[in-house]
């Protein structure tokens, strides 16, 4: 490993290359029951990701049976009773045990003490304690969306789900609720981490963006989540003893539901896409090879959208029957959390400006997420204008919003969060090639199963029925075609990269060259992260001068003429990025 | 690395005691905010029926006993002095005394659950229930006033579920009391580690403060109300 550039004065020893015996947090120890009782905040985030890979797979598949299903207008391979359990198993594994846990469970746990240069969590235990809480919702959601299944839809919205659905919403809402503590206790430890752990140097405005937008989610997390945890309460009873709140027959409304839900709810798509805002303003900084652009407006722009986010829940009630005046209010405020998304857009497109750009797998995986997002954002403008969420409320013009944020952004950025991290995780290097296949893939995919829905939508084709007028089949088609190379898309990294555990070359500890401190430990990293007490001196993206936060010089970029890990030389895409380089 | 003399107390991921403490104090003063976060939901739901429906919320509450709860409010004020104490004991190694102040706000904490306990049937038994339970001098008084039986009823729920999730939080808080106790009974809160004792008592204080807003709100509501018969 050369250093090209050292300029700075050495901050401290250089640490050691990984070798063969050299103990760290995957060899420490090899059984079950070490990996079950782990409080290293790494294998934590293993465990997270596992689980959630499982979950994703489930609530994947439920999304594949939908799609099979409107194949044809009549419901092609299911009851309408089945499809309704159908699409809430899709909504409520995906959301509550996949989006909300992917990154603050996976990544936020394994990176954040990396990044800031701390040994574990503030509260390890309670770290451990949150993935037990996790599984036993999550085993409870599964068993309720498999054996039997909900039929409300993910929104829950009563009376339907306390008084008329005969389906499983007891052990779901559980679910669902005891789920939610784990996300408080993450969200908890990752703020009191941020606050109290960071290492000498490491100031508030040296703190890599990835701990920003973890900081902004956290603090969803912990106010959002607990309204959300009364309101299922609160159903919960309605429901198990007959008489509630949001009952009218008593003079309750189900509308306050509505508002409790979304309350939390809406702000949760910010706990969804804020993490994955936090990844990408990492990964294009790093394949850019420039300082990013606007450090502070995309820092102070996280906790915009947290703040923001939290006033605007009733967009999704327009065509509710809440008052014309407060409807106003909200598609003012539902506008104005556009504008903190924009400035983070305008930043990273300012930071790929004339930057040395290649195109290894978690850049593209970044690309598509800034152009998926962008579009997702801007066709929600649309929804949050009263007149036009009139007409187009509920249509599929809405499931294509949301999806092109929550598929198109979140999990677009959570790929790329696996694919820059997964060398430092696993300390293998994947299949380049492979790799940004499986990323041309998945994007083209989702396009396709996408962009039939905003036209099925415009032209009103509502949510949620399986049934529909036969002009629009070829539509459906199309977009279930769509899916199914999503779905090859999904299944491409899922094969190379569980081949890299065996059979992918070693990585280097820094194999990206880039600037953060969990860079600067061997991969895999050591149980305590760190063999030495950091001391930073540097902000977190010192491209341009070429130094890592402890203010050393950064070893050559992969893809660079003598560079140090090109993972397959012989590729064809390889020699693109040569040239680019 | 200093971890040298408090190497029991000091865990293994931070620098120093300080940082230790400051990092558990910070950690509960943001979990009494979801606590907060989770009551405010309880108590806007409240607020907006309460102005909905007044006449109802006060028939409902003059039906509900002042007398337990202001006992019972009595205890916890006491609870919460006790804890205090056992904080101040910790800090200057007076193990005798945490541990008395520490049972004796166990203590407390239980006692107002009896009480609560007793509330409790005392309510079933003159059918202050909400739902098919629902019957006696309650919707008695409320049909003689002209009054929508189904509010009261929603006033009810809001009784049983403010106090009945208020119980749970404080019988979580007994068991970190007792959990306490064990703890210093086996001498292991030296001085150093009694921020230990001072995150328990912040739930604890917040378990008793939430109380201090329930009780007027469902039990006082109703005290100006005149009789009809």
């Amino acid at each position: 490993m050369s250093t090209h550039t050292a300029a700075s004065p050495v901050a401290a020893p250089p640490p050691p290359e990984p070798a063969p015996a050299e103990p760290n947090y995957l060899n420490v120890s090899y059984s079950i029951w070490s990996w079950l009782t782990t409080t290293d905040h790494k294998r934590i985030g293993i465990l997270y990701l596992v689980s959630i890979s499982v979950f994703f797979v489930v609530g994947g598949l439920a999304a594949g049976l939908v799609r099979l299903n409107l194949l044809t207008p009549t419901g092609a391979i299911m009851t309408e009773d089945a499809y309704n359990r159908t699409f809430t198993a899709h909504g409520v594994l995906m959301l509550f045990f996949f989006l909300i846990p992917a990154v603050p469970g996976v990544f936020g746990n394994f990176l954040i003490p990396m990044m800031i240069g701390a040994k574990d969590l503030a509260f390890p235990k309670l770290n451990l304690a949150s993935w037990y809480v996790f599984m036993l919702g999550a085993m409870l959601a599964v068993w309720a969306v498999l054996a039997g299944g909900i039929d409300t839809g993910w929104t829950l919205y009563p009376p339907y789900s306390s008084r008329a659905s005969t389906s499983n919403v007891i052990p779901g809402v559980m679910g669902v609720f005891i789920a939610g503590f784990s996300s408080i206790m993450t969200g908890l430890n990752i703020m009191v981490t941020i606050h109290k752990m960071r290492a000498p140097g490491m100031t508030w405005g040296r703190l890599p963006l990835f701990c920003w937008a973890m900081y902004a989610t956290s603090l969803i997390q912990l106010l959002g989540t607990p309204v959300l945890a009364i309101t299922l309460v609160l159903l919960m009873v309605e429901r198990a003893a007959g008489v509630g709140i949001f009952d009218p027959a008593i003079g309750g409304d189900p509308l306050l539901f509505q508002h409790l839900f979304w309350f939390y709810s809406h702000p949760a798509v910010y706990i969804m896409i804020v993490p994955g805002m936090g990844v990408i303003s990492e990964c294009l900084t790093c394949f850019s090879r420039k300082n990013v652009f606007g450090y502070k407006a995309i820092a102070w722009s996280s906790m915009g959208i947290a703040v923001v986010g939290f006033l605007l829940w009733a967009h999704h009630m327009f065509v509710a029957g809440i008052s014309f005046y407060s409807a106003l209010l909200f598609s003012f405020l539902s506008m104005l959390v556009a504008v903190p998304s924009a400035i983070k857009v305008f930043n990273w497109t300012g930071t790929l400006y004339r930057g040395s750009i290649s195109f290894q797998a978690p850049m593209l995986f970044s690309l598509g997420f800034v152009v998926l997002f962008t579009i997702g954002g801007l066709t929600g403008l649309l929804l949050a204008t009263i007149g036009t969420d009139i007409h187009l409320h509920d249509t599929y013009f809405v499931v294509a919003h949301f999806h092109f944020v929550m598929v198109g952004g979140m999990v677009l950025g959570y790929f790329a969060a696996l694919h820059f991290w997964w060398p430092k995780m696993t300390g293998r290097m994947y299949s380049d090639w492979w790799s940004r296949i499986a990323s041309v893939v998945i994007i083209v995919g989702f396009f396709f199963t996408f962009i039939p829905q905003f036209i099925m939508g415009y032209h009103g084709l509502p949510r949620r029925y399986p049934n529909y007028p036969a002009e629009f089949q070829y539509l459906h088609v199309m977009s279930t075609a769509g899916s199914s190379i999503l779905g090859i898309g999904y299944l491409i990294p899922a094969v190379y990269l569980t081949l890299s555990l065996f059979y992918g070359k070693k990585a280097t500890g820094n194999p990206w060259s880039a600037t953060g401190l969990e860079w600067q430990t061997p991969s895999p990293p050591t149980t305590f992260n760190f063999d030495y007490n950091p001391i930073v001196v540097c902000g977190p993206y010192e491209y341009a001068i070429g130094v890592d936060q402890l203010g050393r010089g950064l070893p050559k970029p992969p893809g660079t003429e003598d560079g140090t890990t090109p993972p397959s030389p012989d590729s064809p895409l390889n020699k693109e990025t040569k040239v680019v380089g | 690395m200093s971890a040298s003399t408090h190497s029991s107390v000091l865990k293994h991921h931070f620098d120093n005691l300080e940082q230790q403490h400051s990092a558990e104090r910070l950690g509960m003063w943001m979990f009494l905010a979801t606590e907060v976060l989770f009551f405010a939901g309880l108590f806007g739901a409240y607020t907006i029926y309460r102005i909905w429906f007044p006449e109802a919320f006060e028939v409902g509450s003059s039906f509900l006993n002042w007398k337990f709860a202001t006992f019972n409010t009595f205890l916890l004020v006491t609870s919460s002095l006790t804890m205090t104490l056992a904080i101040r004991a910790a800090r200057l190694g007076n193990q005798k005394a945490l541990l008395w102040n520490l049972i004796i706000t166990a203590i407390l904490g239980t006692a107002f659950m009896v009480v609560k306990g007793f509330e409790y049937a005392e309510d079933f038994h003159e059918s202050i229930v909400p739902g098919s339970l629902f019957g006696g001098h309650i919707k008695q008084d409320s049909i003689d006033r002209g009054i929508d039986t189904g509010k009261v009823q929603l006033f009810l729920v809001f009784y049983y579920v403010m106090t009945g999730i208020h119980g749970i939080h404080l019988i979580i808080g007994i068991g970190c009391v007792l959990w306490l106790v064990q703890q210093a009974y086996t001498a292991q809160i030296p001085p150093e580690n009694y921020s230990t004792v001072e995150v328990v008592s912040l739930y604890w204080h917040l378990v008793d403060a939430i109380w201090l807003f329930i009780m007027p709100l469902l039990y006082l509501a109703g005290a100006g109300l005149k009789s009809v018969h």
